[in-house]
């Protein structure tokens, strides 16, 4: 949008303005979707700083090397970095406007993703059914805060890749389809970011 | 099915609120009413509810802040004269639990839905106009954002009648806001209300961010932007830093009541002070995100009634940035007697005294702008001038209550609140009020009667100093906050004055209301009518259209080079310049998703707060599912063909002609002809 107006401020509409809009409006909406990350960025920094106070009140209970098994969560973190890379494959599919490659890897990311999930919620399961669920002390509440928020994130993450599939295989690559898949993608690999903060103030920093 | 909720949940044995709320569905039937009779339901609809305009959901916000004003004035109203009446052993008209509800009511609506609209309504109306844009960056969010204030304001206010509003004052610290002393749901009233509109707040921040960093005219520098764009930049920046501290904060509160965690509790680990610490690290930067917009009008409105360029606009833009770098490192002096430490309260201390630098800075150079100019008396230049006076006095005792010895004595006393009313309505509402003003003329073409506003200016400072000086007194005498009664003989004076004070503001605020009646009927009369747009000899973009403006803002984008573009324009005599030709402006849809998820998210706040789980659920996938159907939509907008621009440039054109604002022999010109 902000291009047609400055096109507009040099008069004489060119032709080619209505493509400049819709290159221009995407590049907008992606910068404001990096925006709107770092305000997410923030609530994880707080989160961050909420653990890091609370960490040390087990209240009796378990701490974290009583409880975290650091092979089970290797193979977790091992399942959301590998998401990231074949993500970004079906970006580079995009750019040489192929769809199918789109498709399949946008299908190998949601299935590395739904594993990741898959493997949170078990070990949750396990900790809660052992009496070690959010309510027994401040330092479980805080990491079930912090690591459930995490994966809250990522399963929205699943649910618009979902959504993207169909747009893509229903519309096709279009320039707002690849606009709303570049924002997801940003959305992706931020949450590997803040994941391995996770994985390395929470879990090798608990443990080791 | 209902979860807690019953009929019990209305207060039937309270008179007072059952009145209000009586009251209150009458007006309501009154509006639907009216809206029915004069048959205005799908100009409303069309022109106003579903628009994505970022004029009308200025005014839209500003609207409900007006109304948020008086609902929070009331409470204020009810709280001065509870405590001229319960003295000395009297127990005045509210019980406790009433008293409790209306002081932590009236903190939130004045602040998060009176004062955070004002100057977000005020930031939409100009905003893109100063920077030469023809909309927001993302206009459907814009509306999406203020259809979550709505959400806060609708949840806030039917605690009113429907349950009950948190007792636990404004900050809603645990333990006290856990749901152990608080098992009712007056505090999830305020964490949902707040939770709502502080996500819209965040989204509009990103919003218009994203607009001053993409969408400035040609030409314009970053430093080039109006200094009101530059203030409410800086509160934008503000805003995406912090509100999400307060967006986990209250998530976090919310998992202790609901789902028994322990972060804020006293037992099994929970830490009570690290809520205080987190809500301070939003509520600090928060009050910077009040005042700093404040401070842009007042320096628009100093150098437009001058007739000079602003005194150090670069400096101002550096100083207002200053402000709010320091701003993030002040927090903990809300809190001094937790018992940090000499070394850690000593640092806050001194970061917060550092603060009045930049201020100072600020003030003198609205001084130096006033120095050899030709200041105009107009109301507008009133509220500034009150501003400098009673800003400077507010200032002072902060830096007073930033010495934490001092604060150590002075903690939780009515000095404090003394202070941050003083900074708050002498800074914050002083400067939305003459914003207010200022541009008014600009959203509906026509002035607002001045006589009247000067007779609420001096209400309002009268009355303000008249409430708020004897609480200063009573706080050095000891009188802590949040009193519902007390017992000491020598208070009760004080008492008495600043009750008085509060009703000079009530004449003050019902100048106010006889102002816009006034203003309203006499629209039409030569003097007060200014369709053409530069009602006060304007120095920046916005005075250079038709007021109201066109939908879509500028006809032709103007190209900028420089500080005050229309004042330069004007002297070249390039202003008002009609192009050989239009071309087509493209345009976003009008669209009800903004409002139908912001109606659906106040179900869901509604039911989170009841216990209703399964209306939570469905109104929750609901609100994900009517924004995935909008998206899936591709509205691209659409493009706004040459002919009506050339239709609506054309009345401008008259209208500037009979306004005399450019000479009679530009009438060559093809538009002038038409």
């Amino acid at each position: 949008m902000s291009n047609i107006a400055t096109n507009a401020g040099h008069a004489h509409g060119h032709d080619h303005e209505h493509d400049e809009h819709h290159h221009d409006a995407g590049e907008t909406t992606v910068f404001g979707f990096w925006l709107y990350l770092m305000t997410d960025c923030i609530i994880f920094a707080s989160l961050f700083a909420v653990y890091a106070v609370l960490v040390g009140n087990v209240a009796g209970g378990p701490s974290g090397h009583d409880i975290f098994e650091l092979p089970y969560v290797l193979g977790e973190t091992a399942l959301l970095l590998f998401s990231s890379i074949t993500y970004g494959f079906a970006m580079l599919a995009f750019y040489k406007g192929n769809k199918s490659g789109v498709l399949t890897w946008l299908g190998i990311t949601f299935l590395l993703g739904a594993g990741f999930i898959g493997m949170e919620i078990n070990e949750f399961h396990l900790l809660i059914s052992e009496g070690y669920g959010p309510h027994r002390s401040g330092f479980l509440s805080a990491f079930f805060t912090l690591v459930g928020t995490h994966g809250l994130h990522v399963t929205c993450g699943l649910i618009w890749m979902a959504i993207m599939m169909y747009q893509v295989q229903k519309k096709g690559l279009t320039s707002t389809n690849k606009t709303r898949l570049s924002c997801l993608s940003l959305f992706w690999h931020f949450l590997d970011v803040v994941w391995i903060c996770v994985f390395t103030v929470v879990y090798l920093m608990g443990t080791l | 099915m209902l979860g807690k909720l019953s009929l019990d949940a209305i207060p039937f044995h309270e008179p007072i609120v059952m009145v209000t709320v009586a009251m209150i569905l009458l007006g309501g039937l009154a509006l639907v009413a009216g809206i029915t009779y004069f048959k205005k339901w799908t100009y409303l609809w069309t022109e106003w509810l579903t628009s994505v305009d970022h004029k009308k959901i200025g005014v839209m916000y500003i609207i409900v802040a007006m109304i948020m004003l008086l609902r929070g004035f009331a409470d204020a109203v009810m709280m001065r004269t509870q405590l001229a009446m319960a003295t000395e052993g009297s127990p005045g008209y509210l019980p406790p639990e009433h008293y409790d509800q209306i002081f932590t009511a009236h903190g939130v609506i004045m602040i998060i839905f009176m004062a955070m609209p004002f100057f977000t309504g005020l930031m939409n109306l100009a905003v893109p106009l100063q920077i030469g844009a023809r909309d927001v960056a993302y206009p459907f969010l814009n509306s999406l954002s203020f259809w979550l204030l709505v959400s806060g304001v609708v949840l806030v206010n039917l605690s009113l009648g429907v349950g009950e509003f948190a007792k636990t004052g404004w900050v809603a610290y645990p333990p006290l806001s856990g749901l152990q002393y608080s098992p009712g749901v007056g505090v999830d009233y305020y964490i949902w209300a707040l939770q709502l509109s502080g996500l819209g707040t965040t989204l509009t921040g990103v919003n218009f961010l994203a607009t001053v960093l993409k969408m400035r005219a040609p030409g314009m520098k970053l430093m080039d932007m109006p200094i009101f764009t530059w203030t409410c930049t800086w509160a934008n920046v503000l805003i995406v830093a912090s509100f999400p501290i307060l967006t986990a904060t209250l998530a976090l509160l919310t998992l202790d009541r609901y789902m028994d965690f322990h972060i804020f509790t006293n037992e099994l680990g929970g830490n009570p002070m690290m809520y205080v610490n987190l809500f301070w690290a939003w509520g600090h930067p928060e009050v910077y995100i009040l005042i700093l917009p404040a401070f842009g009008i007042f320096s628009e409105v100093i150098s437009t009634f001058t007739g000079k360029r602003l005194f150090g606009h670069h400096s101002m833009v550096y100083a207002s940035g200053a402000i709010s770098v320091l701003g993030f490192m002040v927090w903990l002096h809300h809190f001094f007697t937790m018992g940090s430490g000499a070394s850690v309260n000593a640092f806050f201390g001194l970061a917060t005294m550092l603060i009045s630098i930049p201020t100072g800075v600020k003030l003198f150079n609205w001084l130096f702008t006033i120095y050899r100019g030709r200041l105009q008396f107009t109301s507008q230049v009133l509220w500034t001038l009150g501003f400098m006076v009673t800003f400077a006095i507010g200032g002072m005792t902060g830096v007073l209550l930033a010495i934490p010895g001092a604060d150590f004595v002075l903690h939780n006393s009515l000095f404090v609140i003394a202070h941050f009313h003083n900074v708050i309505i002498g800074g914050a509402v002083f400067g939305y009020i003459a914003g207010f003003s200022f541009y008014f003329p600009k959203a509906f073409g026509f002035k607002l009667h001045e006589g009247w506003g000067k007779a609420a200016f001096w209400f309002w400072i009268v009355g303000f100093f008249v409430a708020f000086m004897p609480l200063y007194a009573l706080g050095f005498m000891g009188m802590t906050r949040r009193l519902n009664a007390t017992t000491n003989p020598e208070w009760v004076p004080y008492l008495y004055v600043a009750a008085v004070g509060a009703a000079l503001i009530a004449v003050g605020i019902a100048c106010q209301l006889i102002q816009l009646y006034v203003s309203v009927r006499d629209r039409n009369k030569p003097e007060n009518a200014c369709e053409f747009g530069d009602p006060w000899n304007g120095h920046t973009l916005e005075w250079s259209t038709s007021s109201p403006p066109p939908f879509y803002n500028f006809a032709v984008v103007p190209t900028v080079n420089g500080i005050d573009p229309f004042t330069e324009a004007k002297e070249e005599g390039t202003a008002y310049k009609v192009p050989a030709k239009y071309s087509p402006i493209h345009m976003p849809s009008n669209t009800a998703t903004g409002l139908v998820m912001g109606m659906l998210l106040t179900v869901f706040g509604f039911a989170m707060i009841w216990h209703i789980w399964w209306l939570a659920i469905v109104s929750l996938v609901g609100t994900v599912g009517y924004f995935v159907l909008h998206a899936a939509r591709d509205d691209q907008g659409y493009m706004v063909p040459v002919e009506t621009i050339e239709r609506i440039e054309a009345e401008q054109h008259k209208r500037l002609l009979a306004a005399k604002a450019i000479p009679a022999d530009r009438v060559e010109t093809k538009l002038g002809q038409a």
